[in-house]
């Protein structure tokens, strides 16, 4: 160790052991915390808390669907406030499809994955002693929980033919407008908002710090492939959230002050909304999948014994990936009327995206070949991710054909599709993460036996749910629909059983957190052998409250393959 | 379909004898319509059950009475055809799309069965094949020592131009779908506006004197009744000729909806303040169901859509039925001024 950090190590020599493991008060630590390994928990236990909410919410839909007829709305309309007629049982399908959908985006995958793990490991994997800005962080996240509050609060108030916001996640406008009278809407907009607005102070914050504070030595080139996946998606976050921004902002203005963007009337297009919404909409879903990407391939190397395979080529796919993402929103949008070359360019330009997301497909399978596999938890998710997404991401080619999505857009082909590429693509990767990491955080290992039945179970699960989806989805099932003709009761059903096993398996999950917090093993500083090359597994298990009051220096000896100092 | 028509004969006998002019309850909308009118209909028919809301009554009692000179009767489906296909039913057919009744749609289910599915099932079990072998070929125990191999260009090369050749080969048939699928309607085609409303659907033919029909999902009793799969079936059809270019056009007059008939591989939003507008030919008579496929408020699942194409004379007599004209006729003017307010039923509502 010489060069760049010895200043730091003069300076911090004498009092590191002084307030290395310092730690505040309980209301300090946790309230008004600045460390981003307390964030990146908070952030952890909160999308836990929405992912069960929302669960819930998709086991009442699952529930009401196993049979034609409406069974259980009625009951919930009126634990919600609202009358028992069944306009208001209906419309609390649509309320449940929205909350559904904007906690699972909004508040789950994206607190758990950029929140949870990118502020646990962004800094640690570069050997920052914290992210740039660690105030803000802070607000970041309470931003995230005060927007979360303003979602569960709109489900109370009057929403136009009942309680709740009925839109959809996707929010159309005139439906959120003139369609939607009361403050329902008012408060999920203004929920995104501060979700949005969350977000955006969190995406500076890890360009800053992944710009700024790597430890020396670490170039980009040499960053860890999750800090990659953590960059591309700060970059995504930070151009897509303002439109978004703009777009529902535009949308209070229609409802509340008499602007006319997306009302005919005046002037505006309805279809304006939809092009804002899914400028912002489809760069959102790399959003979900890309932090995913990168977690996958740390792990897959890391249980391979070998360094991932063509780490330039990783990097850059998901540098493509996220440029590529911004020029095909209108693939959402084939049925509202394009000319035919605006959607012939969207459907080439859709289609494109299947090359980058093949190099990395191939690139996990050839890290894995001539390695030395062994199977624990959270190597079994990655490979459940690796077949799983690629079979969500082949009915997103069928997708992206415009002529085909004529017949196949708004139906369960698309819900299938998607639950494909989220609830088993980034919901795998964030077990699988989970699994990883869940040693380093809590300094306890968990039971491989619960994390393996918890992954069979799931796995068959999720399936189960959503394989058949396809099946009604070509039979021409619209999704959105609280009840169906009698014709797709069939493979209803069966999706509605695969939500029982999935919700069983999910017992296995907290049991195993449970049995690991109250009686686990102790975690060594690296559990996971020879192939865990990155910081994280430099520190012991869980890591000092502040570390790295040394910088670990990356040596120009070491290629990118091993992003550990020399001397460790 | 028996008992239909001598259903719709009762309800013009009661018409008659009730000494209301033909037009009288053809002008009255849907929502205000004279007391006698539905009353007559239902006191004339025991047929029409209480539980039956009094609107579609009323929706009803416009048609019938306006059937007055035609011996139309609405077509009987056919199971499999224009609809879905249940497990129970046909388990294969159950698992992939409705068969098509149009030249694109049978050329899009083409591409989809013979290019695409192939191609995503060889590449989804090719990756799970790789997968199975490297967990065998790779585990600690088959293989304990790890190679260091990161790099491979001439491999890399390979799985970046593969993809991208394959890509190529799905983009030619689907582009020339999409060509084909924005064919422009021909001078003459028929056009039939079909407009959303919260929620049920109007459907308005501005080439035949321009009468509008009014289009609600039928209650499940009287759904069973006419044997017709609830959920789908419609109280007033979309009646459209068999074989002849149609120009469908979309648009809405509250929130978005969207027009979507899978057997016809037909899909298109209804947008308001937009006309949205796309060549359909139908390839033989026959009754095709849909339903509303863009969320519009509570009860966008009851809001279907059935079309029912006729052979062009049975057509035309239809039109004539509606009190409307086939282009090139000499207009009625008593008939089509008769047809107009028609139009408003909806709006009324």
């Amino acid at each position: 160790m010489a060069t760049t950090a010895e200043g730091f190590d003069i300076h911090h020599d004498d009092h590191a052991h002084d307030h290395a493991d310092h730690k505040p008060g309980f209301f300090a630590r946790w309230f008004m915390s600045t460390n981003h390994k307390d964030i990146g928990t908070l952030y952890l236990i909160f999308a836990i808390i929405a992912g069960i909410i929302g669960g819930a919410i998709s086991g009442i839909m699952r529930l009401e669907l196993a049979e034609p007829g409406i069974q259980y709305l009625h009951w919930w309309a009126q634990f919600m406030g609202g009358g028992n007629d069944l306009n208001t049982a209906l419309h609390m399908w649509n309320v449940f499809i929205t909350a559904h959908g904007l906690i699972m985006v909004f508040f789950m995958v994206m607190p758990a994955m950029i929140g949870g793990f990118g502020n646990w490991f962004v800094p640690l994997m570069i050997g920052a002693p914290d992210m740039a800005f660690p105030r803000m962080n802070n607000v970041s996240f309470w931003l995230t929980v005060a927007g979360f509050f303003s979602l569960l609060f709109s489900l109370f108030v009057p929403g136009g033919t009942g309680p709740g916001a009925g839109t959809g996640w996707t929010v159309y406008a005139p439906l959120s407008t003139s369609g939607s009278v009361g403050p329902a809407v008012d408060f999920a907009i203004f929920s995104l908002h501060l979700a949005g607005a969350g977000s955006i102070l969190g995406a500076t914050n890890f360009i800053t710090t992944i710009f700024n504070m790597r430890a020396p030595g670490m170039t980009l080139h040499k960053m860890p492939l999750f800090v990659w996946s953590m960059l591309v998606t700060a970059f995504l976050l930070l151009l897509a959230l303002p439109v978004l921004a703009a777009a529902i902002t535009m949308l209070l203005t229609d409802r509340n002050f008499g602007t006319t963007f997306f009302d005919p009337s005046g002037g505006g297009d309805p279809v304006l909304y939809q092009h804002l919404f899914w400028f912002f909409g489809h760069p959102e879903v790399y959003i979900m999948i890309l932090p995913g990407f990168g977690m996958i391939s740390q792990i897959v190397a890391t249980f391979s014994r070998k360094p991932v395979f063509g780490y330039l080529a990783m990097a850059y796919a998901m540098v493509a990936i996220g440029v590529v993402g911004f020029i095909v929103w209108a693939h959402h949008m084939y049925t509202v009327g394009l000319d035919v070359n605006t959607k012939m360019y969207f459907t080439a330009a859709t289609m494109l995206i299947a090359v980058p997301t093949g190099v990395k497909i191939f690139s996990w399978i050839a890290t894995m070949w001539g390695g030395s596999l062994t199977f624990k938890s959270p190597m079994v998710w990655s490979l459940g991710f690796i077949f799983l997404f690629t079979v969500g991401g082949v009915t997103g080619v069928v997708l992206a054909n415009g002529g085909i999505d004529d017949n196949l857009h708004d139906t369960y082909y698309v819900v299938a599709h998607f639950h494909y590429v989220l609830s088993m693509g980034a919901v795998f990767s964030m077990f699988a993460g989970f699994y990883y990491w869940f040693p380093k955080m809590s300094g306890r290992m968990h039971s491989e036996l619960l994390s393996h039945l918890h992954f069979w179970t799931f796995f068959i699960g999720v399936n189960v749910i959503f394989f058949p989806q396809h099946f009604l989805g070509m039979q021409g099932m619209p999704r959105r629909y609280p009840d169906y003709p009698q014709v797709f009761q069939f493979w209803h059903e069966i999706s509605t059983y695969g939500y029982y096993i999935m919700a069983g398996s999910m017992i296995f999950f907290f049991v195993n957190i449970a049995y690991a917090l109250m009686a686990g093993r102790k975690a060594e500083a690296n559990p996971w052998g020879e192939g865990a090359t990155t910081l994280e597994w430099t520190l012991p298990s869980p890591p000092p409250f502040h570390q790295f009051e040394t910088l670990p220096v990356i040596t120009d000896a070491n290629d990118y393959h091993d992003h550990r100092p020399a001397t460790a | 379909m028996g008992h239909m028509h001598t259903r719709i004969k009762q309800a013009t006998v009661a018409a008659i004898a009730a000494g209301l002019a033909l037009a009288a309850p053809i002008s009255a909308t849907a929502q205000d319509a004279p007391a006698a009118a539905p009353a007559t209909a239902v006191a004339a028919d025991p047929m029409v059950t209480q539980a039956t809301p009094p609107s579609e009554a009323q929706v009803e009692a416009v048609t019938e009475a306006s059937t007055l000179p035609s011996d139309y009767a609405p077509m009987a489906p056919t199971k499999g055809k224009g609809m879905p296909t249940s497990y129970e039913d046909d388990a294969i057919k159950s698992l992939s799309f409705q068969d098509q009744y149009t030249a694109n749609g049978e050329y899009a289910l083409w591409m989809h069965d013979a290019i695409l599915l192939p191609v995503i099932t060889i590449i989804s079990l090719f990756v799970l094949g790789l997968l199975l072998y490297v967990i065998l070929r790779f585990s600690r125990r088959a293989n304990p020592v790890a190679s260091r191999v990161t790099h491979n260009t001439k491999l890399e090369f390979i799985w970046t131009i593969i993809p991208v050749l394959i890509l190529v080969a799905i983009a030619y048939p689907s582009l020339t779908l999409l060509a084909r699928q924005y064919e422009t309607p021909p001078e003459d085609a028929v056009t039939v506006k079909a407009i959303g409303y919260q929620w049920y659907w109007g459907y308005a033919y501005p080439d035949h004197g321009d009468f509008e029909i009014v289009s609600n999902m039928l209650p499940e009793e009287e759904a069973v009744k006419r044997g017709e799969p609830f959920q789908l079936a419609v109280d007033n059809r979309m009646v459209v000729p068999a074989g002849v270019p149609l120009r469908i056009q979309t648009t809405a007059s509250d929130v978005i909806h969207a027009f979507a008939v899978p057997s016809l591989w037909f899909k298109m939003d209804a947008v308001p303040g937009r006309l949205n507008e796309k060549l359909l030919v139908i390839k033989e008579p026959g009754v095709y169901y849909g339903q509303c496929s863009e969320l519009c408020g509570s009860r966008h699942a009851y809001m279907p859509i059935t079309v029912e194409a006729l052979p062009p004379e049975d057509f035309a007599k239809w039109v004539r039925a509606q009190g409307g004209t086939m282009p090139g006729e000499a207009e009625a003017p008593a008939q089509a001024a008769a047809a107009k307010p028609a139009a408003k039923l909806a709006s009324a509502q």
